[in-house]
Formats: C-alpha cells, sequence, structure tokens
C-alpha cells in the first residue's frame, strides 16, 4: 500500500458506452441481439459518475489529484472517453475489445478493472460506477469490483461528502423503502443512483481540449483477463405485446371499465 | 487467502464436471422489522422451480432473526433453514455478511443462490459472487433447470424491458447466482409442514471498513408499492407536492391502492424516492395500474407495463402511455379524478 501521508485522492470512474436511453431498440430477426446501428451515447449513471468526479475536485480542489475515466469497448467506445473528458475527467483508459466480439460480462469487466487499479502506480482511492447499464441492466460491476478488491462499497448513491482528511465518505444511499446512510474508509467503490446530481453539458472549449488530453490504449490480454462471457445468450426476443391502445370517450365509461374488471371501491 | 480462495473454486468447478448434483439452492430470506419480505417469498418459489432442496437463510441480529425463523419454518417449498445471528448483521452491510454467505457456499453442497432482486440483495450477491469467481443472473422472469446436464436456463429483460434475453448458466458453472423479479414469481405461502431451523455460526469480520449511521424509511399507511395490487400512479402533469397529494391520495384510499410516481414528478420533489416506478426505481405489476399525468416514457414502462389493467388520464391524446393502456381517457386529470371517485363512491 502507498504511505498513508499521501491525502491526495486519485479517482477512478470506469463508464460505458450504450445505445442512447431515448432509443426505443429493435430486437434483430436473427434474435441475437438488439439492432445497434442506432445512436448511443454514455451510459446515464455513469455519466452522474463522472460529474459527482468533476464536483468533487470543484469542492475538495487540489485534495483530488486525478480523474481517470476507463471504458472496456469496441473502438467507437473512445468516443465515449472523449464526453467524459470534455466533461473535467483528466485522462482516459480504452480497453479496446474487437467490434463483433460479444460485449463482457460483469464479472469480466469487474476483473479488468481490478488490473487496471494494480496498474495505476499511485494507486487508485475512489472508484465512481453507474449503478447500472440500461442496456443489460445488470446493475452488479461496482459491487463485483468491491468483492474482488476487498474495499468498501456504497451502492445506489444520492448523496456523497467525502473527507480526505480522514480518508472516508459519508453515503446516502437509497434503499427499498426509504435511505440510508452509511460512513466508509476509503479505498471505496461507489455506484451512483439517479439523484446524486445532475450531469453538465460539455462545453465547446472544453470540448477542444479534450482532444488533447490523453487516452491510453490497453487490450484485455495486456490486463491478463479474459473478457469472454461464461454465460451462454441462447436469444433475444421481443417482449409480448400488450393489446393496449383502447380509449373511452367519458369518465363514465372509464368508471364502467373499472366494475367490468371487477375493480371496487374499498374505501 | 487467495490461494485458499482459488482452491474452493477449482473443487467446485471440478465437481460440475464430474456428475450432474441435484440442484439445492440456497435462498436469502430478508426481513424487516418481524416479517419475511414478500420478494424472498417470490425468490423462494422461483428457487422450487430448479426441482431439488431448497435452503433458506436468515442473517441479522438475534433480536431480529427471532420471531422470523418461526414464520420461515413453515414456508412452503423449504426443505431446511439455516440462520445466523450477530451484532454485525444488523443493518445487513454487504461487507459483514459476505464472508458469511462465502464460508457457506464453500463447502460445495450448494448449487443455486437465490435472491429478490432487492436493494439490499443487489448489493450482496454480486460481490458475493465475484469472490467466488462466478457470474450472477439479475433479476430473471422465468427459469427451467436441465437435471441431466446441469445447466440452468433463465430468461430476463434487457433494455429496460423492451427485449428479453435467454441466457443459459452452462453446467461447467458449479454455483449459479440469480435474483429474482418478485412479479414474476407467486409469493411461496406460510402453511409448510414446517422444516428444522439450523444455526449458523456468523463470520465476525473485524476491522469492517463501512459503518452503519441511520436509516430513514418512508413511512405510509398505505400498501407497500412492491406488493400492492392497485397502484395509482402520478406524473408531472401533477404541479406541485400538494396537488399531487390532494389528486392522488384520495383516489388511492377509495381503491385501498398504493401510490406510485414517474421519475418527473419524483425529481420535481411531488413524491419520494422510493415511490418511483420503472426501470430506475421499482417494477411493479399490480391488478391495476392508474397512469394520472404519466405521459409513458420507455423508463417509466418498463416499470408498470405487466399490470394486468392499465388506465391512463392524459391531455395528450398522443402519449405514449395510451398504447398500454387498456382503458384510456383523454381528459384533463384535475377534472376527471373528483368525478371518477364520485362515480366509483356510487
Amino acid at each position: 500500500m502507498r504511505p498513508s501521508a499521501v491525502r491526495l485522492l486519485n479517482v477512478l470512474v470506469p463508464i460505458k458506452r450504450t445505445i442512447d436511453y431515448a432509443v426505443k431498440i429493435r430486437v434483430n430477426p436473427q434474435q441475437t441481439g438488439v439492432d445497434t446501428n442506432v445512436k448511443h451515447s454514455m451510459n446515464p449513471f455513469d455519466e452522474i459518475a463522472v460529474e459527482e468526479a468533476v464536483r468533487l475536485r470543484e469542492k475538495l480542489k487540489d485534495a483530488v489529484k486525478s480523474i481517470k475515466v476507463i471504458t472496456i469497448g469496441p473502438p467507437k467506445a473512445s468516443e465515449t472517453l472523449r464526453t467524459a473528458l470534455a466533461m473535467g475527467a483528466d485522462a482516459g483508459i480504452h480497453v479496446e475489445v474487437p467490434e463483433a466480439s460479444p460485449s463482457p460480462e460483469p464479472l469480466g469487466v469487474a476483473k479488468a478493472l481490478q488490473a487496471v487499479i494494480k496498474r495505476e502506480k499511485e494507486g487508485v482511492d475512489l472508484v465512481i460506477l453507474g449503478k447500472q447499464a440500461i442496456d443489460d441492466d445488470a446493475g452488479q460491476t461496482g459491487q463485483m469490483l468491491a468483492g474482488l478488491m476487498g474495499w468498501s462499497q456504497a451502492t445506489f448513491a444520492s448523496k456523497i461528502v467525502v473527507d480526505t482528511e480522514k480518508k472516508e465518505a459519508s453515503v446516502t444511499r437509497e434503499i427499498d423503502g426509504g435511505l440510508e446512510e452509511i460512513r466508509c474508509r476509503l479505498p471505496l467503490v461507489l455506484t451512483t443512483d439517479l439523484r446524486l446530481n445532475e450531469p453538465r453539458y460539455a462545453s465547446l472549449p472544453n470540448i477542444m481540449k479534450a482532444k488533447k488530453k490523453p487516452i491510453e490504449k490497453l487490450s484485455a490480454s495486456d490486463l491478463g483477463v479474459d473478457l469472454t462471457p461464461i454465460l451462454e445468450t441462447l436469444k433475444v426476443t421481443e417482449p409480448p405485446k400488450r393489446t393496449g391502445g383502447q380509449k373511452v370517450e367519458s369518465v363514465d365509461e372509464l368508471v364502467q371499465k373499472l366494475k367490468d374488471a371487477g375493480i371496487t371501491a374499498v374505501a | 487467502m487467495l490461494r485458499a480462495r482459488s482452491a474452493v473454486v477449482t473443487r467446485a468447478f471440478a465437481r460440475g464436471y464430474a456428475s450432474a448434483a441435484p440442484p439445492h439452492a440456497l435462498v436469502f430470506l430478508e426481513h424487516r422489522q418481524g416479517s419475511l419480505d414478500s420478494g424472498s417469498l417470490s425468490a423462494l418459489t422461483a428457487a422450487t422451480q430448479l426441482g431439488g432442496q431448497v435452503t433458506g437463510l436468515i442473517v441479522g441480529s438475534s433480536e431480529q432473526v427471532g420471531e422470523v425463523i418461526e414464520k420461515a419454518k413453515k414456508l412452503q417449498g423449504l426443505t431446511s433453514l439455516l440462520h445466523s445471528a450477530s451484532p454485525q448483521y444488523a443493518n445487513s452491510l454487504p461487507e459483514t455478511i459476505s464472508p458469511l454467505f462465502e464460508k457457506l457456499l464453500s463447502n460445495n453442497s450448494f448449487t443455486h443462490v437465490v435472491s429478490a432482486h432487492s436493494s439490499c440483495a443487489k448489493s450482496i450477491l454480486p460481490r458475493v459472487a465475484a469472490k467466488l469467481d462466478v457470474p450472477a443472473v439479475s433479476d430473471i422472469t422465468s427459469l427451467e433447470h436441465d437435471a441431466a446436464s446441469n445447466s440452468t436456463t433463465f430468461t430476463r429483460p434487457i433494455y429496460a424491458g423492451n427485449a428479453l434475453a435467454t441466457v443459459r448458466a452452462p453446467s461447467s458453472l458449479a454455483l449459479k447466482f440469480f435474483t429474482v423479479r418478485s412479479t414474476a414469481f407467486a409469493a411461496a405461502a406460510e402453511d409448510g409442514a414446517g422444516v428444522e431451523a439450523k444455526v449458523v455460526d456468523p463470520v465476525e469480520v473485524s476491522d469492517v471498513p463501512t459503518e452503519h449511521i441511520s436509516t430513514t424509511l418512508t413511512k405510509s399507511d398505505r400498501p407497500d408499492l412492491g406488493v400492492a395490487s392497485r397502484i395509482v400512479s402520478g406524473g408531472r402533469a401533477l404541479k406541485n407536492a400538494e396537488t399531487f397529494e390532494k389528486t392522488l391520495y384520495p383516489l388511492a384510499d377509495l381503491l385501498g391502492a398504493a401510490v406510485g410516481a414517474s421519475r418527473a414528478a419524483v425529481d420535481a420533489g411531488y413524491a419520494d424516492n422510493s415511490l418511483q416506478v420503472g426501470q430506475t426505481g421499482k417494477v411493479v405489476a399490480p391488478e391495476l395500474y392508474v397512469a394520472l399525468g404519466i405521459s409513458g416514457a420507455i423508463q417509466h414502462l418498463a416499470g408498470m407495463k405487466d399490470s394486468k389493467l392499465i388506465v391512463a388520464v392524459n391531455k395528450d391524446p398522443d402519449a405514449p402511455i395510451f398504447q398500454v393502456a387498456d382503458v384510456g381517457l383523454v381528459a384533463d386529470l384535475f377534472e376527471a379524478v373528483p368525478q371518477i371517485i364520485e362515480k366509483l363512491k356510487q
């Protein structure tokens, strides 16, 4: 471990390029996946993670030494890295996987992140991830990384206060039925919930500046990890269609339909 | 430490190849204030569909587990019950509970680890899975176990429920982790024969890096959103917290329904976070879902489109919610809702 005298935070933000959240996705005719020839952008939860890292620096100033963003994905994922750099990250790491290969599972991603953390010379004190990717909806990577590292974890965070002196963070988490506050010792893995913050738009000057920021290219074999999925995806299908779309003309009709369905007042 | 762990994993895999062991699931039974969580009861039902033994696991402080054990013993489908109590388990911190799971799972007696897709289990189980070097399957809606090959096939929604993926956990994977979408499985009943409850020694963790400070639960007399059979949900059109309450609550009370909200309504502060229905909030599938002033974004539909009867009231005739609604009314909800209440009372 690093000497404890160092009070500077190194933040790592893993991000994912996903189909844009507003796109209505279509399953491909071969039933192997969805049509990916559509608009992509940064996973919304990851934007929140990048924003939070940048806000930490704005609040803690020089106490945040570096903000690195990392993505594991096809060549085009470098655009997503540039977006994060334009939002305020310092440098990027792109673990490039071939366009045609299946997207890695959370376990593979967590192992790759573990390998990246191990090769960071100054270490990593804080990893901020989205709570889930909106494509696979798995919601596992952060927890898996915390497990592999044996670190503290704070999932579904809606508020974060970092104390660099004490090397700990107070985190408010969104849990079923309410909120929970925990205090975590750094190093820590955080996953973001929607209400953590409102991500900024990158300004044009920052987008220009981001083009000069360094992106390191790595492969899975550089990290000594195997990203081949263990679970086999047999097929991807359309969900059953609802036969909705019936409109009624009046409140009377609406109430009649409710009563026909056996729905009556209980109070 | 590292070496010991990999030895465990190798052994687990070796058995997978040798012979197909009959399935034996470990179900994480969550509880709160002396009651078993209904999501866990659905997870238990899913576990019984594997066709083998099902062991329940109850973890908590000794004050918490006492009365829950008595209830859990009688759960239909359980073949045995384990419980472990420690002050460290009181707040379900993943850092303290994970080692217990690791110990239980390291002796190769289980083939599957099952839980609800709850905020607590979602935090703990992936951490455990990673330590045991196995993947996990999230939020499954159906499953099928092939005893001959010891492989399990799951379906799960992806892309906010706009596609269904069928994935197979292969036979080479000796330990299969999955979380269960509770709306896709009926809750197990509490009228079983009664099984014996066995104590498991807690695994005390020294120097825990995480400390629980406080929990704030949203109090409500209404049914819990996750299990309610009727839900009245409001969106941005409700204008503010006051009109949200004034408009929605009387209808919800009349119907005995839980109150839900769209992300827009939550973000605008009309309703509490814990009421959000959608891809990032709760996924619900009640008998009746009433959507008031909700446009029906993909992310919201992801959380409610499996409801039996969807009723929508919206001013905008082109709102996407009308594409899934069984009963749609184009109207100003501030006029329509009081009328609905009046007419339902008759």
